[in-house]
C-alpha cells in the first residue's frame, strides 16, 4: 500500500476543491494533493456547458468548463498534486485517509487537515415515491446533461421534466436546442426554485409550458416511458382528484433537488445538520471534528459556482492555518435559523477568529416580499436588515459585524413579508 | 399587449407592453430590459460538436457573442456537421460568422490529445 | 435449424435456473429458453428476498415438503456458489392475543415440519431488536431464516449449470409446441427445439405454456405486491426478517434487511390485471406504510430510495409440481411464496421425475460445483492493492455508493450468461442499488457495455427488450 503524508489534502476536484486547494497553497501549505474521482478536475462544471458563471467572481460571464479551466490552469502553474480516477474510501478523525486509483493501487493518506469537497448529488424518484411501472427513460436532470452533453447521446424525443430547479430548467433548453420536444415542466410548488432569468431564457423562449403548484402523480409504459399523469396539488401539496391530465412522453427528467454528499463525512464521526444535510460548520467551514473542513456543495447546496468558490477559499486558507498551527479549542456561540428560514450556516463561530464581520448564509422557507431578516442575540435584537424579495431559490447571506456579536447564542429569523 | 418578466433581479417584475407603453416595472432597469427585448432580442447559445481523438465524443461550444434570438434553433444546426480533431484549446473558433452576424461558435474547452 | 436435447426447461426464473443447475450434474442434455433478455426478469426479480425457514406452509403440502428442504440447500449452495447470502433468522410478532393463538399455531406447524422454530416472549425480542414497537407481547424465532440475492442466486445457478456444458438461450419467448414421434418440438426465438422431456417452469405464463403443449386445467394468477426499499443508513433499524402475523385482515408486511445493506418494507397482495404489471400504487403504498411502522415505528420514510412491485404466479392453494397429464412434460408451476427458499429442493425433485419418466440419470464426473466471484468491497486494502497493480481497472470505482470497480463489471461482461442491460449488471453486482440509484454510475456502466461488447450506446437497454435508455447519438439530422 503507497503511503503518502501531505499538508492539506482535499477530496475532490470540482469549483470547491480546486479553489480551496489553491487558496491553502496560497496561505503556506507546501504539500497540497487534490483528490479526484474522475478522470479529469472540474467536476460538475465539465457538463454545464450553459453559460451564466463567473458574473460575481470573475465580473464576466463564462461557461462551465470555462470556469472551471480557469482554475485548472491555475492549479497547473503550482505544485499541487491532482490524483485523478482516485476514489476516497474513507477519512478517519485523525485525517487518515484511504482511497484507491488504477495507477497506484490503494493508498493510505496522512494529511495535516482535509478539505471535503465531495459535492452533492440529486434526489432520484424513489425518494419522491411517485406510483405507476418503472421503464426506462426516467432520468435526474443531471444525469441526462451529462449523456447529452458529455457522452453526446439524445435521452429522449418528448419530455416531461418534473421540478423546476436550474438543472432541470437549463435541460430543457438543451433537448430543444438537440432536437427534442419539451412538452412541459412540473413544479409542485406554487413558485420555481429556479433563476428567474433560466425561466424566461429556457422555458419561455421555446413557448414550454410551467405548471405550478401540479405534480406527476403516475407513471406509464411498460419498457420505455409512453406517458405521465399530471395533477394539481392543494396548499398540502396532495393531488387533487379530478385535475388529472395525462401528458403523452417517452422521456421524464426530474429536477427535484440536491442531496449534500456526505457518505465520508458521516463515516468519519462528522457532526451533520438536519436542515442543510451537510456537516455542521464553524466560522471558517473547520467542521466538528478539528482539522477536517467542509466547503461548497457538500456544506450548503450553492446556485452559483462564485460563491462556492468564495466558501472554498475561507476553507482552504483555513486549512494551510491548521495544518501549520494546529488550533487551541476557544469559547464559540451557536447560530439558530429561526422563523422563516429553512437553514443557517455557518452552525457555529468562534469570538476569536471572525475579523471584523461575520458572514452568514441562509435560505428563506417560502417566497417574501418587504421582509425583515432580524437577528438576535440571546434574545435581543442587534441587527436588522431590508429585503424587497427573498425566495428559497436564491440564497441570502448578511453580514454581521463583529462588535455586535455579544451573547452565546445567535438567532436569525424573518419578521412580515408574507405574501396574501 | 404583450407581457415580459424582468430577469434583471429575482424579484421578476411582470411588465406589460401596449405600443411604447410599459407598465408594471419595479424600476428602470427593468424598463431598460424591456426595451431591448422588443426592439433587438438577443441571446448566448451554447451547445457542443463532435469531436474525435479524445476520451469524450463531443467539445462543448458557445457563440462568441449573443445572436438574434430567432436565429438559436438555426444556428444550433449547423453544429450537426461539425467535427474537431484534438486536441483543440478553448476559445479557438470551430464555426466562423454564424448566419452571417459576424459572430462565431468558439470551443469552451480545452482538451488534450 | 432443428437441435436435439434431452430435456428442455421453459423459464428462466429461479425455478428454471435451479433445474438448469440440478440438470447440469447429469449427463444428459439440457437446455432452458428464456423469453427474456436476461434470467430473472420475472417474479425472480422482484420479491422479498427471502430464504424462509419453512414453519408457515401447511404440513403435507409441497410448499412445506420443498420449504424446508429448499432451505438446507440453499445454505450449502450460497457457499458453494458465492452467493450474497445473511443467515438472519427470522421473527413472526404477535401484538394480541389472538396472535399469539397464531404463532402457537405456527410454533406447532413448524415442529411438524422439521423445521427449528422458538417462541420467545417480548422482552427478549426487544433485547435483540431494540427498533421493534414496544407492543410485542411474544414472537416466533426462526433460526434458519435467512437473506439472499434473488438475482444473483438465479445468476450463480444458470452460471454454474452453463459451465457445465447446459444451454441458454436468452430472447426465446416459446410460440409453439409440437409433438412428433415422441419427442416435443418447441419453437422459440425462431429456433426449433426437439426433445423427449420439457420442464415447464415459466412462471407466470406457465399455463399458457402447458396448454400449448395441449395441457388443460392449470390456471395462473398474477398477485401483486409493493415494496418501499431504503437508504443504507435505515439497514441496520433490524438484524432480522421481521414479518406479521397473518389474520383475518391480511398476510401482514415484511420489514428485513436486505445482502446488500439497505432494509424494504412490503409487500401487499393484490390481484394483478396483467401478468406485466409491476406498477405501484398510492393507496398500496400507504398501507404498506401503516403496516411496516405497527412492527418498526421508527423507519424513516424520508429514505425511501425506490418503491418496485413484484408479481407471485399463483396456481391455486399449493404449488403444482410433478409430471402433468400431458406424457414427459413437467410441471414446476404456481411457485409462489416461498418459491425462492423452495427452488433447489424443486429442482432436485424434477430430476428424480425425470428419472422416473424414464430418463437415464447417470452423474456427470465432469460437473464442478464451485463458484468464485471477485468482490473488492469484501477483501483487504492489501489484497485490492495486488489485484489492482495486476489489472488496473479493479482500482477504478465506477459506482461510488456501493463500491463496485470497472473490473468487477468487465467479469460480469464475460460471464457465461451475459447481460446486455444495465438493470442485469446491477443485479449480478448491486452497482445502482445505492442512494443515487445509478443517478452517477448508469451513462458510466453504459459507457462500459459499449466499449466492451462493441456495440453503440443505444443497444445497450436498461432492462428487458424495449427499455432503451438512449435514442441515439446527439447531431443526427
Amino acid at each position: 500500500m503507497k503511503k503518502y503524508e501531505y499538508d492539506v489534502a482535499v477530496i475532490g476536484a470540482g469549483p470547491a476543491g480546486l479553489a480551496a486547494a489553491l487558496e491553502a497553497r496560497k496561505n503556506g501549505a507546501e504539500r497540497v494533493a487534490v483528490l479526484e474521482r474522475d478522470f479529469e478536475a472540474g467536476g460538475i462544471l465539465n457538463q454545464c456547458i450553459h453559460n451564466g458563471f463567473g458574473l460575481h467572481y470573475f465580473k464576466e460571464e463564462l461557461t462551465g468548463p470555462e470556469y472551471a479551466e480557469r482554475f485548472i490552469r491555475e492549479l497547473r502553474e503550482t505544485d499541487i498534486e491532482l490524483k485523478l480516477n482516485t476514489m476516497v474510501l474513507s477519512v478517519s478523525q485523525n485525517r487518515h485517509i484511504i482511497a484507491v486509483n488504477p495507477q497506484e493501487g490503494v493508498l493510505g493518506i496522512d494529511a495535516g487537515a482535509v478539505i471535503l469537497a465531495m459535492g452533492c448529488r440529486e434526489r432520484p424518484r424513489g425518494s419522491l415515491g411517485i406510483p405507476g411501472t418503472r421503464p426506462a427513460g426516467i432520468f435526474t436532470a443531471g444525469t441526462a446533461q451529462r449523456y447529452v452533453n458529455m457522452e453526446g447521446c439524445m435521452v429522449g424525443k418528448k419530455v416531461v421534466i418534473l421540478g423546476s430547479g436550474d438543472i432541470g430548467l437549463i435541460m430543457a433548453r438543451r433537448m430543444v436546442l438537440e432536437g427534442a420536444q419539451v412538452m412541459a415542466c412540473v413544479e409542485l410548488m406554487p413558485y420555481s426554485a429556479g433563476l428567474r432569468r433560466n425561466i424566461v431564457q429556457c422555458l419561455d423562449d421555446f413557448d414550454i409550458p410551467l405548471y405550478l403548484s401540479s405534480t406527476i402523480t403516475e407513471i406509464r409504459g411498460r419498457r420505455r416511458v409512453e406517458s405521465v399523469v399530471i395533477s394539481q396539488v392543494d396548499k398540502d401539496r396532495k393531488p387533487i382528484p379530478g385535475t388529472e391530465k395525462e401528458i403523452e412522453c417517452d422521456t421524464v427528467l426530474l429536477s427535484v433537488g440536491l442531496i449534500p454528499e456526505n457518505e465520508l463525512s458521516k463515516n468519519a464521526g462528522i457532526e451533520l445538520d438536519m436542515r442543510t444535510k451537510g456537516p455542521v460548520v464553524y466560522e471558517n467551514m473547520e467542521t466538528s471534528v478539528p482539522g477536517i473542513f467542509a466547503c461548497g456543495n457538500v456544506a450548503q447546496v450553492h446556485d452559483l459556482v462564485d460563491f462556492v468558490t468564495m466558501e472554498s477559499i475561507r476553507a482552504g486558507k483555513a486549512a494551510a492555518e491548521y495544518a501549520a498551527h494546529g488550533e487551541e479549542p476557544s469559547p464559540c456561540f451557536e447560530l439558530f435559523a429561526s422563523k422563516g428560514l429553512g437553514y443557517i450556516l455557518p452552525q457555529r463561530a468562534r469570538m476569536d477568529r471572525i475579523g471584523d464581520f461575520l458572514d452568514v448564509f441562509f435560505r428563506v422557507n417560502d417566497i417574501y416580499e418587504d421582509v425583515s431578516i432580524v437577528v438576535k442575540s440571546n434574545g435581543g435584537e442587534i441587527a436588522r436588515f431590508r429585503r424587497d424579495y427573498a425566495a428559497p431559490g436564491e440564497m441570502e447571506k448578511i453580514r454581521i459585524p463583529k462588535k455586535l456579536l455579544t451573547g452565546n447564542e445567535i438567532e436569525v429569523s424573518l419578521k412580515g413579508g408574507d405574501r396574501e | 399587449m404583450k407581457e415580459f418578466t424582468c430577469i434583471v433581479c429575482p424579484k421578476g417584475c411582470r411588465i406589460f407592453a401596449d405600443g411604447d407603453a410599459l407598465t408594471g416595472a419595479g424600476c428602470g432597469r427593468g424598463l431598460e430590459y424591456v426595451r431591448s427585448e422588443m426592439e433587438n432580442p438577443t441571446r448566448m447559445v451554447t451547445s457542443t460538436v463532435r469531436l474525435s481523438g479524445s476520451q469524450l465524443p463531443r467539445l462543448p461550444v458557445k457563440t462568441s457573442a449573443p445572436i438574434p434570438k430567432e436565429m438559436m434553433l438555426r444556428a444550433a444546426e449547423l453544429l450537426n456537421d461539425v467535427t474537431v480533431q484534438a486536441p483543440v484549446e478553448s476559445g479557438a473558433v470551430i464555426v466562423k460568422n454564424i448566419l452571417g452576424t459576424g459572430v462565431d461558435f468558439i470551443a469552451t474547452k480545452s482538451v488534450g490529445e | 435449424m432443428k437441435q436435439a436435447y434431452d430435456v428442455i426447461i421453459i423459464g428462466g426464473g429461479i425455478t428454471g435456473c435451479a433445474a438448469a443447475y440440478e440438470c447440469s450434474k447429469y449427463d444428459f442434455k439440457t437446455v432452458l429458453l428464456e423469453k427474456e433478455n436476461d434470467i430473472a426478469c420475472g417474479s425472480t426479480k422482484a420479491n422479498s428476498a427471502i430464504i424462509h425457514a419453512g414453519y408457515d406452509p401447511e404440513p403435507g403440502t409441497l410448499m412445506a415438503k420443498y420449504n424446508a428442504r429448499g432451505n438446507e440447500l440453499a445454505h450449502r449452495l450460497a457457499k458453494k456458489l458465492d452467493i450474497p447470502f445473511r443467515e438472519t433468522g427470522s421473527l413472526v410478532l404477535a401484538f394480541s392475543e389472538e396472535e399469539v393463538r397464531e404463532v402457537r399455531r405456527l410454533f406447532e406447524n413448524g415442529v411438524r415440519n422439521g423445521v427449528p422454530v422458538e417462541i420467545i416472549p417480548g422482552a427478549e425480542v426487544l433485547r435483540r431488536e431494540p427498533n421493534i414497537s414496544k407492543q410485542v407481547k411474544c414472537a416466533l424465532w426462526a433460526p434458519t431464516g435467512a437473506i439472499i440475492s434473488p438475482w444473483e442466486f438465479a445468476a450463480a445457478l444458470i452460471e454454474t449449470a452453463v459451465r457445465n456444458s447446459v444451454e441458454c438461450r436468452l430472447m426465446s419467448p416459446v410460440k409453439r409446441i409440437n409433438r412428433q414421434d415422441g419427442l416435443f418440438e418447441v419453437t422459440a426465438g425462431g429456433e426449433k427445439y426437439r426433445a423427449k422431456y420439457i420442464v415447464n417452469a415459466a412462471g407466470l405464463y406457465a399455463d399458457k405454456v402447458y396448454e400449448m403443449a395441449g395441457g388443460q386445467g392449470l390456471h395462473i394468477t398474477p398477485v401483486r405486491g409493493e415494496y418501499f426499499l431504503f437508504d443504507k443508513t435505515m439497514g441496520g433499524l433490524v438484524s432480522t426478517v421481521v414479518f406479521q402475523c397473518p389474520t383475518k385482515l391480511g398476510k401482514g408486511v415484511v420489514v428485513a434487511p436486505t445482502v446488500h445493506g439497505n432494509l424494504y418494507a412490503g409487500p401487499d397482495s393484490k390481484t394483478a390485471d396483467a401478468r406485466d404489471d409491476t406498477s405501484t400504487h398510492r393507496n398500496e403504498l400507504e398501507y404498506i406504510r401503516e403496516m411496516a411502522v405497527k412492527s418498526v415505528p421508527t423507519i424513516d420514510f424520508s429514505q425511501n430510495i425506490r418503491n418496485f412491485a413484484g408479481l407471485r404466479a399463483v396456481a391455486g392453494e399449493d404449488f403444482v409440481v410433478g409430471e402433468s397429464a400431458v406424457e414427459n412434460f413437467i410441471n414446476a408451476a404456481g411457485i409462489k411464496s416461498p418459491g425462492l427458499s423452495s427452488a433447489p429442493a424443486i429442482a432436485e425433485d424434477i430430476v428424480q421425475i425425470l428419472g422416473r419418466c424414464g430418463l437415464a440419470l447417470r452423474r456427470k464426473e465432469t460437473f464442478r460445483g464451485e463458484r468464485r466471484v471477485l468482490r473488492m468491497n469484501e477483501i483487504s486494502f492489501e489484497e485490492q492493492d495486488a489485484l489492482i497493480r495486476e489489472n488496473p481497472s479493479y482500482g477504478r470505482v465506477v459506482c461510488r455508493c456501493q463500491t463496485i470497480t470497472e473490473g468487477e463489471i468487465i467479469d460480469i461482461l464475460h460471464r457465461p450468461v451475459v447481460p446486455r442491460s444495465i438493470d442485469g449488471i446491477k443485479r449480478r453486482c448491486a452497482a445502482g442499488m445505492g442512494r443515487c440509484q445509478g443517478g452517477f454510475c448508469e451513462p458510466r456502466i453504459h459507457d462500459i457495455m459499449a466499449r466492451e461488447l462493441g456495440v453503440p450506446m443505444k443497444d445497450i437497454l436498461q432492462d428487458t427488450e424495449g427499455s432503451y435508455i438512449v435514442t441515439g447519438e446527439t447531431k443526427e439530422d
